[in-house]
């Protein structure tokens, strides 16, 4: 079969003519979107961020507490010393000493021996900063190495989770738009159940059954997520299941398969892109709403989200730097997404404007 | 119109049977052992049996989905697994709570937005819509939960304005103290996507050929404004509050937790929780009955809205 395409497409002569095609088009538009080229620059930097972070060249120790608890920013300075314990202790006359309760504290003759044992068991108490470039959390940890890591985990949850849902949402679309008939109505069918129950309910009921951790929550956004690509997939492959180069690959027999996702795929690529981007964005948020909800990623990890239900308690004490950080990179790393979603929109199907 | 309206609440209920479908099968064969659950840590193997038998998980499963399908029907979902409250009575004292704090918002919300992206429309182009662009585009991407955050703390801690969380048993009250900040919140941030996605409808009814024709036949801008191309572009208006009216029955569970509003969003989520699994199956049932219904309502006030609708 495919040796009939093979030799089907030696028979027509190369042409040196070759008009450019639609991703070359699309690039060469891209390219000359200043907006579009800078956000695409922070995307990649953040990328290259997060692989550094996965690999471990950055924010590798981001769980050793390298500061006093909630040192400040170094831009802020280091606290003063607490006033309130001062006062407690300025309480007591200076050479008062303790009253002696050895005769009838029953404790009393196991001190020694308990000191003596304690004095065995060494100690280390690492150098804690007094202030750190971003601060420090409750427990002392970088506030900075942080926000790299939760970036990590919140950008690789984002975008596995819109991965999963793109796959869903375009093999089942591409059936649906495809084959339609029983199995069409079936999958209508499938999504209008989807679609009738509310997103944040369907999330809810799989966070329910499907338990924690970070490859669940992928698996939750990608599962309740799916439906908008499935519909606009589908809508695509039945306007392209009639088109005269599809009926041209049917006529030298090329199989169902091979027309649904070798000849219409690529020509239907770059809705499913731009679609694919979109959810990144949504995805992203919600991971950042499920860790705080503690449906999300599992304790000892970081994310967006989590990093936020922390920053909730420490600023009533008036302890702003670990929302500032998180809060400015996803900002910073969103809006960068954003634009550039849009600006690839603009490339890919100028059409759209 | 009454065949309209049949033939739709028709096509239903296929759709309601697959929800019932996949949220059973969804809770049986993913979700932990009910009876696990209820009977916590200590529990012996002759007790979970017990349990089993009484819930009636040794039957076959087309046995346990009639009890199931029963139950939605008769809407005797017996009593949730963490507090042994009526599921029904969870429903009918929560969801006032999350009404009086999601109806304002979704008014507030829809006539700002309205108001908001007519003002823009009728700048498009100049340097004051570009910026409100950038700025809506900005906001967008910073997290709801920093905004809760941070007026929470702005507001009811530092500048002491409203009460930081609470809730009493006056609606009145709830209104005027409890509701006002969540409310606020809430408008606050949607106000921006909301103007954003208004303005282009806007847009579009601005470019049509009858606005054209109203202009040259010298009606005034505002009338073009106020009664031609508003009320055509209240139709995708329409649209959009249908698409989010389900949702003021979750409620915004976020401003729930936050602000400790006993409503039926901080039940849900308690339930997801708690794996109270008859809360949330009940919740997911009816909300997504409720959604087609409003769905259907929405498509019948079309009509009203726009007497060229045709319904078929």
């Amino acid at each position: 079969m495919s040796a009939t395409t093979i030799s089907g497409k030696a028979l027509v002569p190369a042409r040196p003519e070759r008009s450019a095609g639609v991703w070359t088009t699309a690039g060469r538009r891209l390219w000359r979107d200043r907006v579009g080229m800078v956000s695409l620059g922070i995307v990649l930097a953040f990328v290259l961020l997060i692989i550094a972070s996965a690999v471990g060249l950055v924010a590798k120790n981001w769980q050793k507490e390298i500061a006093v608890p909630d040192a400040p920013p170094t831009f802020v300075g280091a606290r003063a010393e607490q006033s309130g314990a001062a006062a407690i202790v300025s309480l007591v006359p200076k050479d008062a000493k303790p009253v002696d309760l050895s005769d009838i504290d029953p404790l009393a003759p196991k001190y020694k021996e308990w000191n003596e044992r304690a004095a065995k068991i060494e100690v280390a108490e690492p150098p804690r900063a007094a202030t750190l470039l971003f601060g420090a959390d409750r427990l002392g940890r970088d506030v900075l190495a942080k926000a790299v890591k939760g970036a990590e985990i919140s950008i690789f949850v984002g975008l596995f989770a819109a991965v999963v849902a793109t796959l869903i949402g375009t093999v089942l679309g591409a059936l649906a738009g495809y084959v339609g008939g029983k199995l069409g109505d079936f999958l209508e069918w499938v999504y209008n159940v989807f679609t009738s129950i509310p997103d944040i309910l369907l999330i809810f009921a799989f966070a329910a059954v499907l338990g924690r951790g970070i490859l669940t929550v992928v698996m939750i956004l990608g599962l309740a997520g799916w439906t908008g690509m499935y519909r606009q997939v589908r809508a695509e492959y039945i306007k392209h299941r009639t088109r005269e180069y599809v009926r041209a690959a049917e006529a030298i027999g090329v199989t169902h398969v091979q027309r649904m996702f070798v000849h219409i795929l690529p020509n239907v690529s770059h809705v499913i892109l731009v679609r694919m981007s979109l959810l990144v964005v949504g995805f992203i948020k919600a991971e950042v709403i499920l860790s705080f909800l503690g449906l999300g990623v599992p304790v000892d990890q970081v994310s967006w989200g989590t990093m936020l239900s922390e920053a909730q308690a420490e600023l009533v004490l008036g302890h702003w730097w670990q929302l500032a950080a998180a809060t400015l990179l996803m900002a910073l790393f969103v809006t960068a997404f954003s634009l550039f979603t849009d600006a690839l929109r603009d490339a890919l199907d100028p059409k759209l404007r | 119109m009454a065949a309209y309206i049949l033939r739709r609440l028709w096509q239903m209920i296929p759709t309601l049977a697959g929800v019932i479908l996949l949220v059973f099968f969804l809770f049986k064969y993913f979700g932990g052992d009910p009876a696990e659950i209820l009977g916590g840590l200590l529990a012996t193997p002759d007790q979970i049996q017990a349990i089993r038998t009484e819930l009636g998980l040794n039957d076959p499963w087309y046995v346990q989905l009639g009890i199931f399908v029963k139950s939605i029907f008769s809407f005797k979902w017996g009593n949730s697994w963490a507090t042994s409250e009526a599921v029904s009575h969870i429903f009918a004292t929560r969801l006032p709570a999350t009404l009086t704090v999601m109806i304002p918002i979704l008014l507030l919300d829809v006539v700002l937005g309205v108001v908001a992206a007519m003002a823009v429309a009728y700048v498009r182009g100049s340097l004051t819509d570009r910026t409100i662009m950038v700025v809506t585009t900005v906001m967008l991407s910073i997290s709801f939960l920093v905004y809760v955050i941070v007026g929470q703390w702005l507001f009811g801690f530092y500048l002491g304005w409203f009460p930081v969380q609470g809730w009493s048993d006056s609606v009145l009250t709830n209104l005027s103290t409890y509701a006002v900040l969540p409310v606020m919140l809430a408008v606050f941030v949607s106000l921006a996507p909301q103007t954003r996605l208004y303005r282009s409808f806007f847009l579009d009814e601005l470019g049509q050929d009858y606005v054209r024709t109203a202009r040259a036949k010298g009606v005034s801008e505002n009338k073009v404004l106020f009664k031609h191309v508003l009320r055509n572009a209240l139709i995708p208006v329409l649209t959009n509050v249908s698409v989010q009216l389900p949702g003021i029955f979750v409620g915004s569970f976020l401003l729930e937790t936050f602000f400790s509003i006993p409503g039926l969003g901080r039940e849900v989520l308690l339930a997801v929780n708690r794996s109270d699994y008859p809360v949330i199956q009940a919740v997911t049932v009816y909300l997504a009955a409720l959604t087609m219904v409003i769905n259907l309502l929405a498509d019948i006030m079309y009509r009203a809205v726009d007497p060229r609708v045709v319904l078929k």
